[in-house]
């Protein structure tokens, strides 16, 4: 029996080398005459020990790591794959205090699987969700949904299942599945995880939309940035057509849905849900006036289903254990789990799902290990580029929707990126203007023009120019781009800007906080 | 810059490109993918071709050339290097790569060194955030890119081409 040894082929394992880890290993092996397989995984998500090596033994996995190809000699020569002792040693995978104290529902078979191995999938626990809801009327299948109390995990949160119902309760010839896989958030990889990682678990929960909607048509709009992903998908969407999940009779039970992957073109804005749609249509990803609704009127003009990747990723475990098995996780208004990405100046950076609930100060410190730099961490933003920045002193609000709410903060797509004290927040606020006018639309002109002022009167207080004139000009270009705006880009990039001036003003040149206008 | 005429195998490349997609529905995104994965870029002169083919017009398809930062209506150079300018890379220091990069290569952004070895482009996330700065580089990533190591990777591709 050969030894088998895993090496992840996520995207952030192959940006620190580990397709040269394989090859090394492999190499390494073959000069000693050494019985191994190699299997290339999906990534556990704990990213700061990529490249992470795993070896298969009688009581779990052993993990080495992070693993530069220079290490696999020296791994060798101490017998790692008989758990000989290494100090990049780590010990049983699953039992890393980081993974073991987190509740991943929607990750469950991240690191464990290969992605793209469909009888691996099925092995633990794929396609249970589908089996039930074929079994199921799409009544009841949304019900289920709705019960479950998902929201939206793209960032606005909205009830998923509220969504379906008006798809299903619309009546028309054609309606579609649009799943928006353009993650452009910076700080945020927990789709391209799940894209790279478990195709099918997306791919299921889009078919489990389909027959709950009466959608037969699916279309996964990914962006253009995640050329890998784009690979796994179409080999995934490809297997699973050839095992009758995908095409015109879904396990013989007189159902279609059809999948086909689009990518998108490199523009922030499509992620917005009317944007997207235009951008699938072939248009410019201009954003769309609402109403009507993409659930009334969306693609092509058919009722539309637009969800999040992890949105649909997650209805799986829903529809395999039960509303209330999901439900039963989170705090509040805000059920089940967030997948939540560290980013940014942190020790111990990677994917966390856990339930809502957890503290930002839990996360940056007892699973980020505070700045890689040593420094004190100054701020984070937490839910993307339209995201707040929170100060030390809101370290303590629990990750839940309304909490962040209170503080004025979005927890987006659960992306939370952190700087150390080096960081200029004027700077940043400059930048949060800036990403808005490069991306804007044009459409709306308090984003179009609005964004472009922003820059240029920030532009005069880094300088020193008339500081106080000029922040009462940042407050009211704000007040009309938060107003104003059609969608959230201009809507919502006085989040960062605001925020940053509101409690750093010194970046600013102002002593005390200045009264909100 | 822009050329009269297209090359023969370009005209050849782009009537095959517009046959396969003609009848997809929402085709022009995936047909100028298809032209630019081929053939390096959008050109000017394929406009006409695909207004047709769509039943669009030319202003049309150039608006949503123009619209989408991924397209690009010029060859740019052997390789394309894009440089993450997010948050989480600015975070850990993209802002000192980047300009390392600039006078390293000699070029602005949307430049394409003398020799035609490198075109530099900005890029805003490519979800490698857990090991930032990065780069992406012919559409592989790099994570946690210092100057030690982009030196070793321009000087990897210089010696490719």
């Amino acid at each position: 029996m050969s030894i088998k040894i895993f090496v992840p082929i996520d995207s952030t394992a192959l940006s620190l080398g580990a397709n040269e880890v394989a090859e090394a290993i492999l190499k390494e092996a073959q000069a000693r005459k050494l019985d191994i397989q190699i299997i290339r995984n999906s990534s556990r998500g704990l990213f700061w020990l990529e490249t992470l090596v795993e070896v298969e033994t009688p009581q779990g996995r052993i993990g080495f790591g992070p693993v530069n190809p220079n290490d696999v000699k020296s791994l060798f020569d101490a017998d790692f794959i008989n758990s000989g002792k290494h100090p990049l040693a780590l010990g049983i995978v699953a039992e890393i205090d980081w993974l073991k104290k987190q509740e991943r529902l929607t990750f469950a078979r991240m690191g464990i699987t290969e992605p793209t191995n469909i009888d691996q999938y099925m092995a633990h626990d794929g396609f249970q969700g589908l089996k039930n809801a074929l079994n199921l009327k799409p009544e009841a299948i949304v019900e289920t949904v709705t019960a479950s109390g998902l929201r939206g995990r793209g960032g606005a949160a909205f009830p998923t299942g509220i969504k379906w119902k008006t798809v299903l309760d619309t009546k028309a010839t054609q309606k579609y599945i649009v799943c928006n896989a353009d993650e452009g958030d910076s700080g945020t990889y927990s789709d391209r995880m799940i894209m790279e990682g478990d195709p099918f678990v997306l791919i299921e929960g889009m078919i489990i939309a389909g027959l709950a909607v009466g959608a037969t048509q699916g279309y996964i709009y990914l962006r253009s940035e995640y050329p890998h992903a784009l690979k796994t998908l179409n080999e995934a969407i490809h297997q699973a057509t050839k095992a009758g999940y995908l095409g015109e009779d879904i396990l013989k039970s007189g159902k279609a849905f059809h999948l086909e992957v689009r990518r998108a073109a490199g523009a922030y804005i499509c992620g917005e849900e009317t944007s997207l749609l235009e951008s699938l249509e072939g248009k410019r990803g201009l954003v769309r006036f609402k109403p009507p609704l993409p659930a009334i009127e969306g693609l092509f003009g058919k009722p539309t289903v637009v969800n999040n990747v992890i949105s649909l990723a997650t209805v799986p475990i829903i529809l395999a254990k039960g509303a209330k098995y999901y439900q039963d996780f989170g705090m509040g208004k805000s059920r089940g789990t967030l997948p939540i990405q560290l980013a940014g100046n942190l020790k111990r950076t990677g994917l966390i799902e856990k339930a809502f609930g957890i503290t930002l100060r839990e996360l940056l410190y007892d699973f980020g290990g505070g700045s890689l730099s040593g420094k004190p961490i100054k701020a984070v933003q937490v839910g993307g580029p339209l995201g707040a920045y929170l100060p030390e002193s809101q370290f303590d609000t629990p990750l839940d929707y309304e909490k962040f709410s209170e503080i004025w903060a979005v927890l987006g797509h659960g992306g939370i990126v952190a700087f150390d004290e080096t960081v200029n927040m004027a700077k940043m606020a400059r930048y949060a203007f800036d990403f808005c006018a490069i991306e804007s639309c044009g459409k709306c002109t308090p984003c179009r023009i609005g964004s472009t002022r922003g820059v240029e009167v920030i532009d005069h207080i880094m300088q020193g120019h008339d500081v106080k004139k000029h922040i009462a000009l940042i407050r009211d270009l704000s007040d009309t781009m938060l107003n104003g705006s059609l969608c959230a880009l201009g809507g919502m990039t006085p989040y960062p800007v605001l925020s940053a001036l509101n409690h750093f003003p010194k970046d600013f040149g102002v002593d005390a906080k200045e009264p909100k206008a | 810059m822009t050329e009269a005429v297209l090359k023969p195998q370009d005209y050849q490349a782009i009537e095959k490109h517009i046959a396969a997609f003609q009848s997809m529905p929402g085709a022009l995104i995936p047909l100028l993918h298809a032209i630019q994965d081929d053939i390096g870029y959008v050109p000017e002169l394929a406009y006409p071709l695909i207004s047709k083919a769509l039943s669009l017009s030319v202003a049309e398809v150039h608006g949503v050339v123009t619209f989408y930062h991924h397209f690009r209506t010029h060859q740019p150079g052997r390789h394309i290097l894009q440089v993450c300018l997010a948050e989480s890379c600015q975070a850990m220091g993209s802002d000192a790569l980047e300009a390392h990069i600039k006078k390293k290569l000699g070029v602005e952004f949307h430049e394409t060194t003398a020799d035609g070895a490198i075109t530099l482009e900005p890029i805003y996330c490519l979800g490698n955030c857990a090991c930032s700065p990065s780069v992406m580089i012919n559409e592989e990533v790099y994570g946690r890119v210092d100057n030690k190591k982009i030196d070793q990777l321009i000087s990897d591709l210089k010696s490719a081409s």
